[in-house]
């Protein structure tokens, strides 16, 4: 393990994107993100890579889309004010069916809010971070080296689907230190025969564009690029399970919150509480079936986040409301301590009868 | 002992996530579990600045440190605001020259070093986290005294070498005033 070393999760995540190949970045400072972008100016000159911090978010998002029509790995990152600015260049990225990934390390909201970490950016990333009918891959990690490795996969994933990525982080995340291992992740081939890299007189011209004035090309559109979303629903939703085998309580967490959940679970199973947690990675696909599967086998659920109560809708959507879904918040950029989980486990597992 | 939650806190500009990080880098070396998490915002420009760090043989869940083992307080409001938060039988680590209370608690082990002065009075001005650090270790044991050498060489920045032997012997002055 002495190839470990201890990097912030910021750090980490941008040291990632350049071994996934990415030489392009454009962003905009902000706290608590800001690690991302002074990583990438001291790191971008010296690999030939282009490093610009521009006059805005909103500039920023637009070079982004400048270059992902290239067909080159290319990134921004903000805080949540920040990604509010970006979302509609997101989503002309999206009606462009454009790969490009989006770090968003989020913090108290709504409006300028505080710079404390926070989750509530869930149902902005989840339901598509701008106008029109899209989605966007969504990953939170959990930690430092899901930062790195999660990295590598939106950007994979990105390119697979022509769709942009988000890593949906937080403070927490991004401030932190831990030992990381920076092994090369797999940089797979898409096809890119769609970028426009100049024709040589080769080839007709390839468009980049999101303006469609045809209704019916529109609709096409639309209806093409859902049959993708399908395939990604099916196939790429990740998730993590711990201490599910005989749970009767199942807390659903990620990021941060799922860290602290982890401590209140060890804390009810010393006082006979069988509680387990179901950690989706992919937020978008949410781990429905997962959800499913443990709605036949627990009694009832409880959503950790740090919001007032955005994914526990996803949990009950995806349970079919066949057990009840408790809500465990904590807003503002205040963290839930391992008593405040605890408490809410207890709780739950008072529902259907207590044992 | 299986995991040890430490908290650091005082000053921005006392050293506080420095001294945070080097432990987390020893922790590292020895291939344990680790988590370092830094206070970040303006806090840390002149405020209360504070630094969670766990050591485990275990995965670590949260990385916030709520309940300290170990209380390192460099200044009066951070021993006000974390005294009572120290789990009972915990350590607190005081440094004498700038708090001039005493730890109220008595289910706690509380320990008092003039850091600051000793590191002033020793050419180690900004230091008196390290000599914090050492007294730490000493009373603690959380890592072996004898491998601080590897730790710093990783946290001291290549530009700043010529600060190694000053960290090691503000590390040194710790863990020998403890005698």
């Amino acid at each position: 393990m002495s190839d470990k070393v201890l990097m912030k999760g910021n750090e980490a995540l941008a040291e990632a994107a350049i071994m996934a190949g990415c030489r392009h970045y454009f962003g905009y400072p902000i706290t608590p993100q800001t690690e991302v972008a002074a990583y990438m100016s001291k790191r971008m000159p010296k690999i030939d890579g282009v490093f610009l911090q521009a006059e805005s978010e909103i500039a920023a998002i637009n070079m982004v889309i400048g270059v992902a029509a290239t067909g080159k790995r290319v990134m921004t990152s903000s805080s949540s004010p920040g990604i509010s600015l970006k979302s509609e260049g997101i989503s002309y990225l999206a009606g462009c069916d454009l790969p490009a990934l989006i770090v968003n390390v989020q913090r108290g909201g709504p409006g300028l809010g505080g710079i404390q970490p926070s989750q509530a950016d869930y149902s902005q990333a989840t339901r598509g971070a701008g106008h029109g009918d899209f989605h966007l891959l969504v990953f939170a990690p959990a930690s430092v080296q899901e930062m790195v490795n999660l990295t590598f996969k939106a950007f994979d994933l990105a390119e697979k689907y022509r769709m942009p990525a988000m890593i949906l982080s937080d403070g927490t995340m991004g401030q932190m230190m831990e030992p990381v291992s920076l092994e090369q992740g797999e940089i797979n081939e898409h096809d890119k025969s769609w970028a426009l890299t100049g024709t040589k007189c080769e080839r007709k011209p390839n468009i980049v564009n999101s303006l469609c004035l045809q209704p019916e090309a529109l609709e096409k559109l639309n209806i093409e690029r859902y049959e993708r979303y399908k395939m990604v629903e099916a196939n790429e939703a990740m998730y993590e399970e711990y201490r599910m085998e005989d749970a009767e309580v199942c807390i659903v967490a990620f990021g941060v919150a799922a860290r602290v959940s982890q401590n209140a679970i060890d804390k009810a199973r010393e006082q006979g509480i069988k509680v387990g947690m179901i950690r989706p990675i992919t937020l978008w696909p949410f781990p429905k079936k997962a959800l499913l599967d443990a709605a036949d086998k627990v009694k009832a659920f409880v959503s950790v986040e740090l919001s007032m109560g955005q994914m526990i809708e996803d949990i009950e959507l995806a349970t079919r409301c066949k057990k009840p879904v408790l809500l465990c918040s904590r807003v503002g950029g205040m963290i839930h301590t391992t008593d405040d989980v605890l408490s809410k486990i207890k709780e739950a597992n008072e529902i259907g009868g207590a044992n | 002992m299986a995991t040890t939650q430490i908290l650091f806190a005082g000053f921005g500009g006392q050293g506080i996530l420095f001294s945070g990080k080097f432990l987390a880098y020893e922790g590292l070396l020895e291939e344990r579990e680790v988590s370092w998490l830094p206070s970040y915002g303006p806090e840390m420009r002149g405020g209360t600045a504070s630094c969670s760090v766990i050591l485990s043989d275990t995965k670590i869940g949260s990385p916030i440190v709520n309940d300290p083992d170990c209380l390192v307080a460099m200044n009066l409001p951070s021993l006000d605001k974390y005294e009572s938060t120290t789990v009972s039988g915990g350590k607190i680590f005081v440094d004498s020259s700038l708090i001039g209370r005493k730890v109220e608690r008595s289910d706690v082990e509380a320990y008092y070093i003039p850091a600051t002065a000793l590191a002033s009075d020793n050419g180690l001005t900004g230091l008196a986290n390290m000599i914090m650090v050492g007294y730490l270790i000493k009373k603690t044991g959380i890592i072996p005294f004898e491998n601080i050498d590897r730790a710093l060489a990783k946290v001291v920045p290549a530009r700043k070498q010529d600060m190694l032997g000053a960290n090691r012997r503000a590390l040194e002055l710790g863990y020998n005033y403890a005698e």
